[in-house]
């Protein structure tokens, strides 16, 4: 009798898990496991997240990090094979790709805030960056203050702009805010002195100036326009079980050190295809991210 | 599609704190006018004085005018705002080109000025084939008459050219107010720059889109009206395309 009763629980144990098992595959990856691919977006210039190197390889952080998801998907589904596909993407595109399905993971510099998160979430934060400026050595900037009056660019569309719009208002400033189509342009801006200053997340006005024709010519300012803001890889809303795979495949990767290699891989060290340096070590503000990984979009819970 | 629909985000504040999503892309629908109309009264102009250059018995007038067109007709629309913008200041003085640079709405400038001029190319040789399909007679009949040159393309030439090329007149107005979507290049915040903004901020961009696109089509929609009427209005009956 006792006996029986032990296979009875055995079966339903059994029937359960298989239950629950079929129930899991839903969404993002029961496409996954249905096609053997999963499509990875990337950006084309988001140096040193995702861009293209000098073989139009798609290579940097954001990619790294993505191929680590991918490893973790491919044990999750107990798949022999899974190939990644690649799919170019902009800012502009990012969003139809990712609601059609064209794209499961957008690997690049997204910032993630309140406001997206109403249409896509994000996995652990990645980078945290602040808004700074950039501006020639020689027009003798010190501080916001000194941008009063002045003409000042940043991009359009972006939280950037935002702020410093803000800060205009809140200081007083009286500064002449210009909108450009993308960073490129509004770098061009500054280096052809029609602007004085390019307001802008730091790490990309780092890559900037590393790229740029004289480096040594240009400062970014030590005042920033904001707190730290988080970049999250980007996936499809309402799709919990594989965003419970992707988060704990990232939690997985940031906790156990192996996060801090690759950052240091992509900022401290030479990178394709130019050989630039970043020299931009990892702030204290990330490195306890990376201890305690969060997709929060609240700047305010990193610190 | 995995697309969360949100119509409602236009009645919210947009993060810019200039009021809703909605006044922003109102604002560029404005700033889209401006550049259009200011554009195309320069395309009319400049394009009628080079069309008329092109149909005159001297030759130095028609190379001019055939140098005008070919330079302006020949390089993407895109490339010359470029130009215009970021190219020719650092061509000038450098005092000069400062000044350019620093020029307040620089950007809205650059874009009316631009536009106008590539679209009076096109203006040109529409006025051109105009006044070239006239019969040879009606010029003579002016001289005959014993008016100049000048009072010939005033009394007669031009009078019957225009009402022919109004119905593709209408066409190159609208595309003037559709190239302004072009400024966002050189960083001019129009109904397309706008759209844009609206969806790096929100995310939402077919909503922003779609806005876009019926804004672009109400604007139009009035400007074919309005056209059809103007056509209607000047209608010589019996000739050509009046009825």
């Amino acid at each position: 009798m006792k006996h029986f009763r032990h296979i009875g629980l055995a079966l339903v144990a059994t029937f359960a898990m298989s239950q629950a098992g079929a129930e899991e595959l839903t969404g993002t990856l029961k496409n996954i496991k249905d096609t053997g691919a999963i499509t990875l977006g990337f950006r084309d210039s988001s140096i040193p997240f995702s861009y293209l190197d000098d073989n139009q390889k798609s290579v940097g952080f954001a990619m790294d990090i993505c191929y680590k998801v991918v490893d973790a998907v491919k044990k999750e589904l107990k798949l022999d094979k899974l190939e990644v596909k690649l799919n170019p993407v902009t800012s502009a595109t990012r969003i139809p790709l990712m609601a059609n399905g064209t794209i499961d993971l957008e690997c690049g510099s997204t910032t993630n805030n309140a406001e997206r998160q109403k249409q896509v979430a994000f996995t652990n934060t990645h980078y945290l960056t602040a808004s700074r400026y950039v501006f020639k050595k020689s027009s003798g900037l010190k501080s916001i203050d000194d941008l009063k009056g002045k003409t000042v660019v940043s991009t359009a569309g972006t939280t950037n702009i935002k702020q410093l719009t803000e800060a205009n208002v809140e200081k007083k400033l009286g500064a002449n805010i210009i909108p450009a189509k993308d960073h490129a342009e509004a770098f061009l801006m500054v280096e052809t002195d029609r602007a004085v200053a390019f307001v802008m997340d730091d790490i990309l006005l780092a890559s900037l100036v590393a790229g740029s024709k004289s480096p040594d010519d240009y400062v970014i300012s030590k005042d920033a326009f904001s707190k730290p803001e988080p970049y999250g890889i980007m996936l499809r809303k309402d799709d919990a079980p594989f965003k419970k795979v992707v988060d704990a495949a990232t939690a997985a990767l940031y906790t156990s050190g192996e996060g801090e290699k690759i950052y240091d891989k992509w900022f401290t060290q030479k990178i394709p295809p130019k050989g630039l340096n970043l020299n931009t070590p990892i702030s204290p503000e990330l490195k306890h991210e990376f201890a305690k990984p969060t997709d929060s979009p609240n700047p305010d819970d990193y610190k | 599609m995995n697309y969360h629909w949100n119509w409602g985000i236009f009645f919210q504040p947009n993060p810019m704190g200039t009021g809703t999503y909605l006044d922003m892309l109102l604002s560029g629908l404005v700033l889209t006018l401006e550049t259009g109309m200011l554009a195309w009264i320069i395309a009319l102009i400049t394009g009628s004085v080079v069309g008329v250059l092109r149909t005159l018995p001297s030759k130095g007038a028609n190379w001019f005018g055939f140098c005008y067109v070919e330079f302006f007709r020949n390089m993407p629309l895109l490339v010359q705002l470029f130009l215009w913008f970021f190219v020719l200041p650092e061509l000038l003085p450098k005092s000069a080109g400062l000044w350019l640079k620093q020029l307040p709405n620089a950007p809205f400038w650059t874009a009316a000025i631009g536009i106008g001029f590539f679209m009076s190319a096109r203006v040109a040789v529409q006025l051109q084939a105009g006044i070239g399909s006239l019969p040879r007679g009606q010029k003579m009949a002016a001289t005959a008459l014993g008016l100049t040159t000048v009072q010939g393309y005033r009394y007669v030439l031009l009078p019957m050219a225009f009402r022919i090329i109004l119905p593709p007149l209408t066409s190159e107005f609208l595309n003037t107010i559709k190239n302004t979507a072009v400024a966002i290049t050189i960083g001019l915040l129009e109904l397309t720059g706008q759209a844009r903004s609206m969806q790096e901020f929100s995310f939402q961009v077919f909503e922003a889109f779609t806005a876009a696109t019926l804004l672009y089509l109400l604007v139009n929609a009035v400007v074919v009206t309005a056209m059809r009427f103007l056509e209607r209005h000047v209608a010589i009956p019996g000739y050509i395309t009046g009825k």
